[in-house]
């Protein structure tokens, strides 16, 4: 049985007066154990909303969610509100984009750390402490004596996001998801916490769920990756396979677009063209059409559908790439 | 730190100093004085010279400060003018009732303040939300002396709930220890005295907690709105923190350092808003003593203590809130 | 859930491509300064556009606001009655009627009758007509004091802004002079002092007690500017300084000092009214003025007849909401961080 298995997963905002949005537009995926599983996509995709409907993180009103989300064969979008709470940092971690914000600034980083396991693991103020400390150790923070005591406006961009990690990580829990959580960082810190994740996931058996724009971070990390547009997954792929042979003109345009060190001389780097501003409603047809090279007409008549294909994937799209025409 | 603290006192001092003489030379230099407060307007020039010169007016401005000033920082404020007795003795007498007055107003504004900004927060939008929004802007809106008749008909006039006016109608047979009834009737054991005094505190606080109230709980709102949306919220909710533990440690930690300025802020609503209330009620404290000394006889040497008191009162109040920021606010420890 | 693209205070573009030709000195004299007064044009030219199309997205906002549509209403229909009281009132304020007077007891004073269809005031005076032509005088305290009070604020906080250093030391303590008292007691201070209390007495004590705010207020939002991108962007071209304030820094403040004079004004009116239950109001019993009418002998008689407090106090409480939730409208449309 996969560890977290999604199924059909949608989230409709529905604000008074205005027309209801669809974020996310039935997806599904799986991880299993241990697996590093990616989402990706462009800002507006639908890749965050998944993530806090995972952990019932998503505002009590305004919004409608359906599907399941089973974890561990139990749905967590029917437990009761405290049954989450309970599942929450104990079953399952997160780490948020901004670390600076997403730290209470008026509360020293060690309670931070210590009230995670004084909530699941029935510590007292003490021993957490103790734990938090060596949890610090662990996650890479020099001094972590003092760091207990101080403050997240008295420490580095970096140290704050090893010290969510620490949070997130603290009752071990099955499955980690991590939202975008190297783009606040300067390019140098990026590096070192993504080898920090890795290494932990691997040293834990943690899985990860990666939600990221940066192709970068999952060419290092992800065993399979789902690429998300418009609220859809619209390829997905085992990793070596996604960046070998990219079917759909998004994933492929995304590939492209990453500047490269072995490309020639002179060669442009590929942009895909327009913004998310301008996709039309799925059921319409393609999201993408509007932007797409490949686009044909079957592209305006109706979505098309999530098919598998020979490699072991899935792939939503009427005309793919074809498998000839190598990466430029 | 202990330097902004010494700057901040220093601060202070200048603003009294140039505010008592404002106040000081400008008293002294209006028609219809003292002298004539005093003699009334019949009286000869010769009787006017000699009070003028028995209550040393004559002197320069200048040398008239300097032994104003002087009698000051001994404790001497003079003699008031209406009773005769030493100033500082009739404000002695006024100042628990006031003190008494304006701290029950406060309980009440911060007690029942930060609950309801709070809640109309968490449930924005609901009813309870939309009363708390029109009923602070009535509050702001409505002439508080006007709250209290209007309460005072309500509570003592059509339902006896309350008494009229005054601070007590059970008299303490113990002398006063400390002036603060309720304290007192506590300290003498005389709890039914006690409940009486309560009694009566319990209209006028409510009217003069009123502007105050209403601002604080527009401030709690406000910023509860603003911690709400921010990301260290979410993050207590992915640890699966308790609602308790979420709402005191990460909600209301966070949201309530504005309003600890607003609440400083409010004791000059207290101030302004005791002077009416205390005439509502005929509460005999500060608000009473200010209101006889301009009306009637110019009572000079009480209105200037009592302005003088309430601007360090005021001043005093705010530099504490100031301070205490640096012990609940880590971001400003630092520097 | 879309992001906000329009950007505040974009500076104003940068001109590289004219320099002074080599022609003699003083057509070089004449090109520099036709290149000064053209680039503080298209500073002006930027910083205006800005300017207007902020204002014109904060009226959108304000337009949408339901509290702003109320307030707005209701300080419309007060200005209008204050107007036209002449020919709305069905009698004379000032005139004492016979049939009302000869009713008048200590314990009695006549309610509802024909022709007075809120009865008689105190004294045997039409009670509706009074009222009516109370807005009048309420109008001309409310906005007197507030003008007042904004017109000294401005220039102290103008003069502090501009200048900085000693000059606004100075200023700025003199206003801690003035806040170390509360609103009220400050009030009642100045009105102590004067001699006798009068109908300008109320006016300017009202007024003086809003100086500090608007003072503190203008100085802030200058001292703001003086480091943002469009003042800096106009200091880079070689725009007079004078010319910056001016023009630059002046009318973006008054934006939010013009928010706090409708706020003001409902306190102004509130005040005035405590002024006049503390004894220290207009003295004059013929003019009509809610404040005064509430605050003397609506609560005078509050136990013979509480219509005398009920009727002006309504007046007061009903404009008094209005300027606050026309005035809270405007702040939350001005204020960046509402801008969809």
């Amino acid at each position: 049985m996969s560890l977290l298995d999604v199924r059909d997963l949608s989230v409709v905002f529905q604000r008074r007066g205005e027309r209801p949005f669809t974020a996310v537009d039935k997806v599904s995926f799986t991880v299993e154990p241990g697996q590093t599983v990616g989402l990706v996509g462009e800002s507006g995709c639908g890749k965050s909303v998944t993530s806090l409907a995972i952990m019932g993180l998503l505002p009590k009103r305004g919004n409608k969610v359906t599907g399941e989300v089973l974890f561990d064969g139990t749905d967590l979008l029917k437990l009761r509100r405290d049954d989450m709470r309970d599942r929450r940092g104990r079953d399952i971690g997160m780490i948020f984009q901004d670390p600076l914000s997403s730290l209470n600034p008026v509360i020293p980083i060690g309670v931070q750390v210590a009230e995670v396991l004084e909530r699941h693991q029935g510590r007292d103020r003490r021993q957490a402490l103790r734990e938090a400390r060596e949890l610090l150790d662990a996650v890479g923070i020099p001094d972590p004596d003092r760091r207990l005591k101080e403050y997240p406006h008295q420490i580095s961009g970096g140290m704050r996001q090893r010290a969510l990690i620490a949070i997130a990580l603290a009752c071990k829990p099955r499955l980690l998801i991590a939202d975008e959580p190297t783009t606040a960082l300067d390019v140098t810190i990026q590096a070192q916490i993504l080898t920090l994740l890795k290494q932990l996931v691997d040293d834990t058996g943690t899985a990860l769920i990666m939600i990221t724009h940066d192709l970068g971070v999952v060419a290092g990390l992800c065993d399979t990756v789902n690429v998300l547009y418009g609220g859809k997954v619209v390829e997905r792929a085992r990793r070596h396979e996604l960046f070998a042979h990219a079917r759909h003109p998004y994933t492929h345009g995304l590939l492209s677009s990453v500047p490269r060190l072995d490309s020639l001389r002179g060669e442009r780097l590929h942009a895909i063209r327009g913004s998310v501003a301008d996709n039309i409603p799925w059921t319409e047809g393609c999201a993408f059409a509007p932007r797409c090279d490949n686009v044909v007409d079957a592209c305006l008549e109706g979505a098309p559908t999530l098919e598998p294909t020979a490699t072991g994937g899935d792939l939503r799209c009427n005309n793919p790439v074809s498998e000839e025409v190598a990466v430029p | 730190m202990l330097r902004v603290i010494v700057r901040r006192l220093l601060q202070l001092v200048v603003t009294l100093i140039a505010l008592s003489a404002l106040i000081f030379i400008w008293l002294r230099n209006l028609p219809g004085g003292p002298v004539d407060a005093l003699l009334g307007e019949r009286a000869t020039p010769e009787t006017r010279a000699l009070l003028t010169k028995a209550l040393g007016y004559d002197q320069p401005i200048h040398v008239q400060y300097g032994k104003f000033m002087q009698r000051i920082l001994t404790g001497d404020f003079g003699n008031s003018i209406r009773t005769g007795d030493p100033v500082i003795e009739v404000i002695g007498r006024a100042f628990p009732a006031t003190v008494e007055l304006a701290l029950a107003a406060m309980i009440v504004a911060v007690g029942l303040g930060i609950p309801l900004g709070y809640l109309a927060a968490r449930w924005r939008g609901r009813a309870l939300d939309h009363l708390t929004v029109v009923g602070t802007l009535l509050g702001i809106s409505i002439p508080i002396f006007f709250l209290g008749y209007l309460l005072k008909d309500v509570f003592t006039q059509n339902i006896h709930w309350f008494p009229p006016s005054g601070r007590v109608g059970i008299g303490l047979d113990n002398t006063n220890i400390t002036g603060f009834f309720v304290l007192d009737s506590l300290l003498t054991r005389e709890f039914d005295a006690t409940a009486d005094a309560l009694w009566h505190l319990i209209l006028p606080a409510v009217t003069l907690a009123t502007i105050p109230l209403a601002v604080i709980v527009r401030m709690t709102r406000a910023s509860v709105l603003d911690v709400l949306n921010e990301d260290y919220v979410r993050t207590a909710e992915a640890k699966g923190l308790r609602h308790r533990t979420i709402r005191g440690r990460h909600i209301l930690r966070n949201a309530l350092l504005p309003v600890v300025t607003t609440i400083g802020l409010q004791t000059g609503a207290l101030l302004s808003g005791a002077v009416l209330t205390e005439k509502v009620y005929n509460w005999g404290g500060l608000g009473t003593l200010i209101t006889d000394s301009i009306t009637g006889s110019r009572d000079y040497p009480v209105l200037q203590a009592l302005i003088l008191l309430a601007a360090l009162v005021f001043v005093v109040v705010n530099l504490l809130v100031d301070l205490s920021y640096a012990f609940i606010d880590p971001r400003v420890r630092v520097r | 859930m879309t992001e906000p693209t329009t950007q505040a205070g974009t500076p104003a573009p940068r001109r590289k491509d004219e320099r002074p030709g080599r022609a003699g000195g003083a057509s070089l004299n004449r090109l520099g300064d036709r290149k000064k007064a053209r680039l503080e044009e298209l500073a002006q030219a930027s910083a205006g556009k800005g300017g207007v199309s902020l204002f014109r997205d904060a009226l959108r906002r304000l337009r949408r606001n339901p509290a702003a549509i109320v307030g707005a209403t209701i300080i419309a229909l007060f200005v209008l009655v204050a107007i036209f009281a002449p020919l709305i009132a069905p009698h004379d304020p000032v005139q004492r009627f016979d049939e009302l007077t000869s009713r008048l007891a200590a314990d009695h004073i006549p309610g509802a009758t024909d022709g007075f269809p809120l009865g008689s005031d105190e004294l045997g005076r039409d009670l509706l007509s009074r009222l009516i032509y109370g807005s009048r005088q309420t109008l001309f305290v409310g906005v007197l004091a507030t003008l007042i009070g904004l017109a000294i604020g401005v220039l102290l906080g103008a003069i502090a802004g501009a200048f900085g250093g000693w000059v606004d030391n100075i200023l700025m303590r003199v206003t801690d002079v003035m806040l170390a008292l509360p609103a009220l007691l400050l009030a009642i201070t100045l009105v102590a002092l004067a001699s006798k209390s009068s109908q300008w007495t109320v006016i300017l004590a009202v007024a003086i007690v809003s100086v500090p705010v608007f003072a503190r207020l203008l100085r802030g939002s200058m001292l703001a500017q003086r480091e943002s991108d469009h003042v800096l962007a106009a200091r880079a071209l070689g725009v007079k300084e004078h010319n910056i304030v001016l023009r630059h820094m002046l009318p973006n403040a008054m934006t939010a000092v013009i928010v706090q004079a409708t706020l003001t004004l409902s306190v102004a009116i509130i005040e005035a009214a405590s002024l006049s239950f503390l004894g220290l109001g207009d003295p004059n019993r013929d003019r009509a003025e809610w404040g005064a009418m509430l605050g003397d002998a609506g609560v005078r008689y509050f136990e013979v007849r509480p219509e005398l407090a009920y009727y002006p106090a309504l007046a007061i409480i009903v404009v008094a909401l209005g300027f606050t939730l026309l005035g809270e409208a405007m702040r939350e449309a001005i204020d960046p961080k509402n801008r969809r």
